[in-house]
Order: C-alpha cells, then sequence, then structure tokens
C-alpha cells in the first residue's frame, strides 16, 4: 500500500490501521476528517474534492516521509478522497506508528497540517441556499489596474 | 472627420550606450533588426521613415531608407516623434522601435485595428507597470502642439507624456511582443528564445506548444480541464497573463502555485516545446 493515497471511493479506517501495524510500535494515533454540515455560517450540503493526482501524490509522500524524519517515528500513512462526499462521510484518515505516543501525536498534527496547505487538493462546497464555491479560492479574484497603480508606477518611472 | 493618413517611423537614432554597439545592426534570424523593423512596418503604411540623429545621415544602413532627421539635440527618442510631427504635421505616425525583436505583424495590425483617430494616441499597456508603452504606437495629428508645449517646459519622456495625453489605450495581444533589448545580456537572451540565428524568418513568431491543465476554479473559469495552445509566452508568468486575459480567469497569480511536468515550479522559468503547465489555485484539502 503507498503510504499516501487518493480514493473515489468510501475510506475503511479499519484496513488502514491494520497497515499501519508494527511490532515496534506501542503508540498508534489516527486523526479522521469528516464532512461537516457548517462552514463560515453556512450550511453545507454537500462536498466535491478534485485532486492534481500525480503531484498530490508525490507532495503527500513528501510530508509523510518529512514527518518520518522529523518525529523519529515507524510508519506513517494518509488516504484522502476525491469525488462527491456527503455530509458526514469520511474526507481524510490520517494514520502514524511509533514507539511512543508522544512523538506519534505530534507527528500526527503536523501531516494534517500541512496536507491542507501543501497537497493540489481543492474542495467545492454546495450550500443549503442552492449556492457553491470553491474554499480558499473565491477572495482571490484578479482586480484590473487601478488608476492609483498606474500613478504609482508613473512615479517610480525613471530614466538613466 | 476622416482618419489622417498614416506615415511610419523607426527609430534607430540611439546612442545604444548599454549596448555598446549600433543596436540598429543586432541580428535575428540572420537580418539586422532596422531591416526588419522596416519590414514589418512598410507594409502598414503609406510611406515609412527611418528617423536618425544628424551625424547618422551617412550611415550606409540607414541611408537606404527615407529619413526623418533629429531637430532638437538630446531629446532621445522624442526627438525623433518630434520631428516626424513636424515634417508632416497632417499625417499621424505609428513610431516603432528598431529594438523589438519579439514584436510581430499580428501586434502592429491589432494597434491598427483598434486605432482611435480622434484621440491623440494609441498605445500599448505596459504589461511591467500599466503603462503607455510610447515606442510602438500611433500619434495623431493633435498630439503635435500638446507635444511641443510639453518638450518646451523641458520634458523629454515620451511615456510620461502619454500618461497624461488623451491615449486610446489597448492591452497586448502577446504580452511580451514590446519587451525590448538593451543589453549584451538581454541580447543574447532574446536570440536563445527566439531559436538558432540563421533559421527561418518564422522562427520570430513560432509558438511554442503547450499543454495547459487548469483545477477547480480555474477549470471552471476555463470550461476546459485542459488544453494544447499555442504561445510565444516563454514563462509560466506570461502564460498565465495571456490565459488570464483569453479565458477571463479572474485569479491573481499571487494567489497561485505553477507546475511543470508534474511538480512544482517557478514563475520565472523557461518554458520548452511539449512542457505541460498546470496553474495551482490555493488548496483545501483535508
Amino acid at each position: 500500500m503507498n503510504p499516501f493515497s487518493l480514493h473515489e471511493r468510501s475510506l475503511n479506517p479499519a484496513a488502514l490501521l491494520e497497515g499501519l501495524r508494527h511490532p515496534a510500535c506501542g503508540g498508534y494515533v489516527t486523526f479522521e476528517g469528516a464532512v461537516r454540515d457548517h462552514n463560515a455560517g453556512r450550511s453545507v450540503r454537500r462536498l466535491e474534492y478534485e485532486a492534481f493526482a500525480p503531484l498530490a501524490l508525490r507532495e503527500g509522500e513528501r510530508i509523510l516521509t518529512e514527518a518520518c524524519v522529523r518525529f523519529g517515528i515507524e510508519r506513517a500513512c494518509c488516504a484522502h478522497r476525491i469525488g462527491a462526499l456527503q455530509v458526514g462521510e469520511l474526507a481524510v484518515w490520517v494514520g502514524v506508528a511509533a514507539a511512543h505516543r508522544g512523538e506519534a501525536f505530534d507527528a500526527c498534527r503536523y501531516i494534517i497540517d500541512h496536507i491542507k496547505h501543501r497537497v493540489p487538493i481543492w474542495k467545492k462546497e454546495y450550500y443549503d441556499d442552492g449556492d457553491s464555491g470553491w474554499v480558499n479560492c473565491e477572495a482571490c479574484a484578479a482586480a484590473p489596474p487601478t488608476a492609483a497603480d498606474s500613478q504609482r508606477a508613473l512615479s517610480a518611472h525613471r530614466h538613466d | 472627420m476622416s482618419a489622417a493618413q498614416l506615415y511610419g517611423l523607426v527609430l534607430a537614432g540611439g546612442h545604444s550606450k548599454r549596448m555598446q554597439r549600433d543596436k540598429a545592426a543586432l541580428e535575428y534570424a540572420g537580418k539586422p533588426q532596422l531591416v526588419r523593423a522596416m519590414e514589418l512596418i512598410a507594409p502598414l503604411v503609406e510611406r515609412a521613415f527611418v528617423s536618425v540623429r544628424p551625424d547618422q545621415q551617412q550611415d550606409a544602413q540607414r541611408a537606404v531608407y527615407d529619413t526623418v532627421v533629429d531637430l532638437t539635440p538630446d531629446l532621445g527618442p522624442l526627438a525623433g516623434i518630434q520631428a516626424a510631427l513636424r515634417a508632416q504635421p497632417a499625417r499621424a505616425w505609428l513610431v516603432l522601435a528598431c529594438d523589438l525583436p519579439f514584436l510581430s505583424a499580428p501586434t502592429l495590425r491589432h494597434l491598427l485595428a483598434h486605432r482611435a483617430a480622434a484621440r491623440q494616441a494609441t498605445a500599448y499597456r505596459s504589461r511591467f507597470d500599466g503603462l503607455p508603452e510610447p515606442l510602438c504606437a500611433i500619434y495623431e495629428p493633435s498630439a503635435r502642439d500638446a507635444l511641443e508645449h510639453w518638450i518646451e517646459q523641458g520634458n523629454r519622456c515620451p511615456r510620461v507624456w502619454l500618461s497624461s495625453a488623451d491615449v486610446e489605450l489597448l492591452e497586448l495581444p502577446e504580452p511580451r511582443a514590446l519587451d525590448n533589448i538593451n543589453t549584451a545580456q538581454e541580447y543574447a537572451a532574446a536570440i536563445a528564445a527566439l531559436g538558432a540565428p540563421g533559421a527561418a524568418d518564422a522562427v520570430i513568431d513560432r509558438p511554442r506548444r503547450l499543454k495547459v491543465r487548469y483545477f477547480a476554479l480555474l477549470r471552471e473559469q476555463a470550461g476546459r480541464g485542459s488544453e494544447a495552445v499555442q504561445t510565444c509566452a516563454r514563462t509560466p508568468q506570461e502564460l498565465y497573463e495571456q490565459l488570464q486575459r483569453e479565458r477571463g480567469l479572474t485569479l491573481a497569480p499571487q494567489f497561485l502555485r505553477v507546475a511543470v511536468n508534474d511538480e512544482f515550479g517557478d514563475w520565472q522559468q523557461a518554458l520548452a516545446d511539449g512542457d505541460t503547465v498546470a496553474f495551482l489555485p490555493p488548496v483545501a484539502g483535508g
């Protein structure tokens, strides 16, 4: 099993945890991220995840390797859903196996935090009111250059 | 009022101080850029002229063309524009710097097609700072008095004049078309970007074939998950600027990451024929 994987169908946490077992490990920490029925004050009906698969797999495995090196854990694994998900469904599963609980907790937290910020996976929320939106994208619209921008460029314009 | 007849002026009167050799004679695809510029402009105008300083009138490369001689020393490119507008006050002038190796006929035709003859000038907006580009622009007869007045006040920068003038400002159809060449390093880079010297003239316009991938909001805005494009864009940044216009993409590049051939890349890296470029909106996994 690849340590980082993308899945179009439901995740199976029990099977994922079994794949993590190791005789040298006394501490197992898992994180389960599920689809919430609300976000930023809006009622969410369902989600869609989209991934840039080749790069998502590479970046996901890089994060897991980093966690192993950084925290000295034995094994790490992450499974992420793509496609359409309903409220309550499992979207992401992270599991860490280590000799002791301390580094297992820390590594698990590190992995899920970095997965959220680095792996090219996108989430579209469909709201109860019929609206929808891509999380973290909608506020990033480009503004055309304003008159003030051009004025600044003009004052900065110099000759040699 | 009908539009004034259009004459063409190629500016080749500079001192080429930073290049330390005559820029007009620099060759791309085996052709001096003065020749290339004259060939580009001639089919589009009634008559084409080369702008020269008084001491360049006997220069062999320039003397084969009709010339307009600068009247005011130390005025830079503005001297050429001033001399042309004085010499033919009833004509509009398409003014072109000779050191624009990436400029192609389509970009010039686009400028002519969108000429606003009732205004003082028609120019492209710089992709670097949003200001008008004065050295690939049309100056109407109505610009003459305002420009003379501006020069009398001790000014010499045509960009600054255009910024305050009544200008029709156009977006560049090819983002890098007006990138110019001032140093030996830039010349070397342009030669590399345009292919080996001696290649067919078409190399100037030959685009790269790239595959572009879109995700999430960008995919929806582009109306497709991927496409093959032929482009003159040299870097992911130039490619995104072009696609933003063509596909109506609203995400500002500072919020995006770029991937080239399935690995994170750099906005400024050189793109090669056959590359796959992906633009990655802000992610939201987990």
